[in-house]
C-alpha cells in the first residue's frame, strides 16, 4: 500500500487535500460553493479540448478553469452572480461535450476527467502539482486580510480604497489553479466536495480564522487519506469515499453546532435572530 | 454636553468633511440635488430622512464609492484622496452567517490593518490596541464570540470599533438604530456620546428618526426628495424649513422633549404619499 505508484499517490494527494482545506475555508467563507462547482467544470473542457488537439493537458486546464473564472467574474458585475455562474457553466460544459465528442477514447478519458485516477499518477505529475500548490498557497497567504475584509461586507473593503470586485477576480483564479492541479488527480467533481466538505466541517469547530483554516486542512487529509487506504483495500471507487468522508465530516460539524449552540443560548431570542440572519443572507445574495 | 466651552468647540476650526453643491443622478433619476453642508472637527450631525431620501446615496458620494454628478466633497479641506483614512464607516446593514469563523477581536483587528498584504505578525502592541478598541466599546466580553452570533446592537458596537481603530476624523454611520430594540439603540446613542466627547470625533448619523439621536446631535441635516435642509435642531425642524423642503405643509410639535413631524390634517388627499414623505421625525 505504501510502496510503487502507491508513493505517487500518497505524495499527490496530500498535496492537493492541504490546498483545498486552504483554499476551501474561503470558498465557503464567501459564499463561493457554485463557483468552486463550475470552475472545475470549465477546467474538464480544457483537459478535453487539450487532449483532442495532442497539448499539454495542464496547460488546457489552466488556460480554461481561468477563462471561467474570469467569464464568472465579468459577468457577475452586471448582474447576479449565481446565474453568472451557472451560464459560465454550461458554456464550458457544452464545449467540453463537443471537444470529448471528437475524441477517439471518449469513455475512460471522461471517467478520469470526472473522478480521477488517483491511484495512476505518474512521477511527472509532481512536479507541476507542487509548483501549482505552492502558487495557490502563497497567493491566500499574500491576500488573507483582504480576503476576510471582502468577505465581511464588499462595500466596506471598497470604502477602504480594497477593490473588492478585483479581490473576488483574483480568488476566483486561485480556485482555477487549485482545480487544475487537482483535476487530472482527483477529478473535477471530486475537488469540489474535497474544497466544500472539510472547510465547511471545519468552520463549526472553530471561530479564530487561522485555527480554523488548520482545521480545514487537517479534515481535508484525513478524508483524502482514509479515501485512497479504504479503496485500495476494497477496490471500490476512490470518489466514493471522498464524497462521503467529505459528507460526514460536515454532518459532525452541524451536529457540534448545534449541539454547542443549545448549550450556549437555548432563549427564543437567541434563536429568533438566528433565523433572522438567515433570512437576511438569503435576500441579500 | 450643556457646557458653553465644548458647544463652542463643536464646529470650531476648518470643517471636516464639505458638500459642495452635490448633484447626483442613478439610471436616469435624479437622487440628489444641489446638496451642501459641512461638518466641523468634533461635531455630530444627524442626516434624517426617510426611506429612498438618498441618505446612503450621501455615504456612497463622501467615501468616493460614487462619482457625484455634479459637486464636490472636500475633506479636511482638501479635495478626497482615493485611499482615504480620515473617514471611517459603518453600512446599513450587514448580514453576517452566525457560523461565520470571525471572532469581534478579528473584525476590529481587521480595521487597523485589513486593506494590508501577507499575514499580520502576532504581535503584542496590535493585541492590546485591539482590546483597548473592545474596551472602549463596551465590547470586551464578547471579544472572542463569533461576530456574526452577536444580537444587532452588539454588532454594531463592534463595526464602530472596527472602524474607530484607523484613527479617523469622521465616522459615518448608516442607520446604527434600525432594528435595535430601545435598549441596545439607547446604548449606542450614548457610545456615540462618549467617543465624540472623549476622541474630539466628528460623526455623520443617519436615521429615518431624529427622536433616539436628539442627546447626541449637534446639528440636523434633512433629506428629502433629494434636497437638504441643514442647522441647528432648534433651526431645520419647523413647520416653514419643513414644509419647504417636503413641498408640503407639514406641522411640528415638541412634547416632552420629543419631535413630531406631522402633515396637515387638510390635505387627505396627499395624505398617504405625504405620510410616507414624512416619517422622517415622527414620534413613536
Ligand atoms: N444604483 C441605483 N440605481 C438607481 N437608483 C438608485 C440606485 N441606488 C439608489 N437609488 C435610488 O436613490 C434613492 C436614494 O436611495 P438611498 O440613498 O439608498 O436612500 P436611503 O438611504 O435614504 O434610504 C432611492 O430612490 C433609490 O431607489
Ligand atoms: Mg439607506
Amino acid at each position: 500500500m505504501f510502496t510503487g505508484f502507491m508513493v505517487n499517490a500518497w505524495l499527490v494527494a496530500t498535496v492537493v487535500a492541504v490546498v483545498a482545506g486552504v483554499v476551501g475555508f474561503f470558498v465557503v467563507l464567501r459564499g463561493s460553493s457554485f463557483a468552486a462547482h463550475a470552475v472545475p467544470n470549465a477546467a474538464f473542457a480544457g483537459a478535453a479540448g487539450a487532449n483532442l488537439i495532442g497539448a499539454s493537458s495542464v496547460g488546457g486546464l489552466l488556460v480554461f478553469a481561468i477563462a471561467g473564472a474570469l467569464g464568472i467574474s465579468l459577468l457577475s458585475r452586471r448582474g447576479r452572480r449565481d446565474v453568472a455562474t451557472a451560464l459560465a457553466m454550461v458554456v464550458m460544459l457544452a464545449l467540453g461535450a463537443l471537444f470529448l465528442s471528437f475524441s477517439t477514447q471518449y469513455a475512460s478519458e471522461t471517467y478520469s476527467l470526472l473522478f480521477g485516477e488517483v491511484l495512476g499518477v505518474s512521477s511527472s505529475e509532481l512536479l507541476p502539482t507542487a509548483v501549482l500548490a505552492v502558487v495557490a498557497v502563497a497567493a491566500v497567504v499574500l491576500l488573507w486580510r483582504l480576503l476576510l475584509l471582502t468577505s465581511i461586507d464588499p462595500e466596506l473593503a471598497d470604502a477602504r480604497g480594497v477593490r473588492a470586485s478585483h479581490v473576488e477576480l483574483a480568488f476566483l483564479v486561485i480556485v482555477a489553479v487549485v482545480t487544475s492541479m487537482s483535476v487530472p488527480v482527483v477529478g473535477a467533481l471530486l475537488i469540489f466536495s474535497l474544497m466544500i466538505g472539510p472547510p465547511a466541517a471545519a468552520r463549526s469547530f472553530a471561530a479564530d480564522p487561522s485555527v480554523a483554516v488548520l482545521l480545514a486542512v487537517c479534515f481535508s487529509l484525513a478524508t483524502i487519506w482514509s479515501a485512497i487506504a479504504v479503496s485500495y483495500l476494497t477496490t471500490l471507487p476512490i470518489g466514493f469515499f471522498v464524497g462521503a468522508l467529505g459528507a460526514a465530516f460536515y454532518l459532525a460539524g452541524r451536529a457540534h453546532a448545534v449541539w454547542s449552540g443549545k448549550r450556549v443560548g437555548s432563549s427564543g431570542v437567541r434563536a429568533s435572530r438566528v433565523v433572522t440572519a438567515f433570512d437576511d443572507q438569503g435576500a441579500r445574495r | 454636553m450643556a457646557d458653553p466651552a465644548s458647544g463652542m468647540m463643536a464646529g470650531a476650526g476648518p470643517p471636516v468633511l464639505e458638500l459642495d453643491g452635490i448633484g447626483v443622478w442613478l439610471s436616469g433619476r435624479e437622487v440628489l440635488r444641489d446638496v451642501r453642508f459641512g461638518i466641523g472637527p468634533g461635531e455630530v450631525v444627524g442626516l434624517i430622512g426617510a426611506n429612498g431620501a438618498g441618505k446612503t446615496t450621501i455615504f456612497r458620494v463622501v467615501l468616493g464609492l460614487l462619482s457625484p454628478t455634479s459637486g464636490r466633497v472636500l475633506i479636511a479641506g482638501q479635495p478626497r484622496p482615493r485611499r482615504n483614512r480620515s473617514v471611517g464607516y459603518v453600512p446599513q446593514k450587514i448580514a453576517l452567517d452566525p457560523e461565520m469563523p470571525l471572532r469581534s477581536r478579528d473584525l476590529v483587528a481587521l480595521g487597523l490593518d485589513g486593506h494590508r498584504l501577507g499575514v499580520p505578525l502576532p504581535s503584542r502592541r496590535r493585541r492590546e490596541l485591539v482590546d483597548e478598541m473592545l474596551q472602549a466599546v463596551g465590547a470586551a466580553h464578547f471579544a472572542d464570540a463569533r461576530v456574526g452570533s452577536l444580537s444587532g446592537g452588539e454588532q454594531q458596537r463592534v463595526m464602530i470599533a472596527h472602524a474607530l481603530i484607523s484613527r479617523p476624523k469622521l465616522l459615518l454611520l448608516d442607520e446604527p438604530l434600525a432594528n435595535l430594540d430601545l435598549r441596545s439603540e439607547q446604548e449606542v446613542v450614548d457610545l456615540v456620546a462618549r467617543i465624540a466627547k472623549d476622541q474630539g470625533l466628528a460623526f455623520l448619523i443617519s436615521a429615518h428618526d431624529l427622536n433616539p439621536l436628539l442627546p447626541v446631535v449637534d446639528r440636523v441635516v434633512y433629506v428629502a426628495h433629494g434636497h437638504v435642509a441643514s442647522g441647528t435642531t432648534d433651526e431645520v425642524v419647523t413647520s416653514s424649513v419643513l414644509t419647504e423642503l417636503y413641498g408640503h405643509h407639514v406641522d411640528v410639535i415638541r412634547l416632552h422633549g420629543r419631535i413630531l413631524v406631522a402633515a396637515s390634517p387638510g390635505l387627505s388627499a396627499e395624505r398617504g404619499k405625504l405620510e410616507d414623505s414624512i416619517d422622517g421625525a415622527t414620534a413613536v
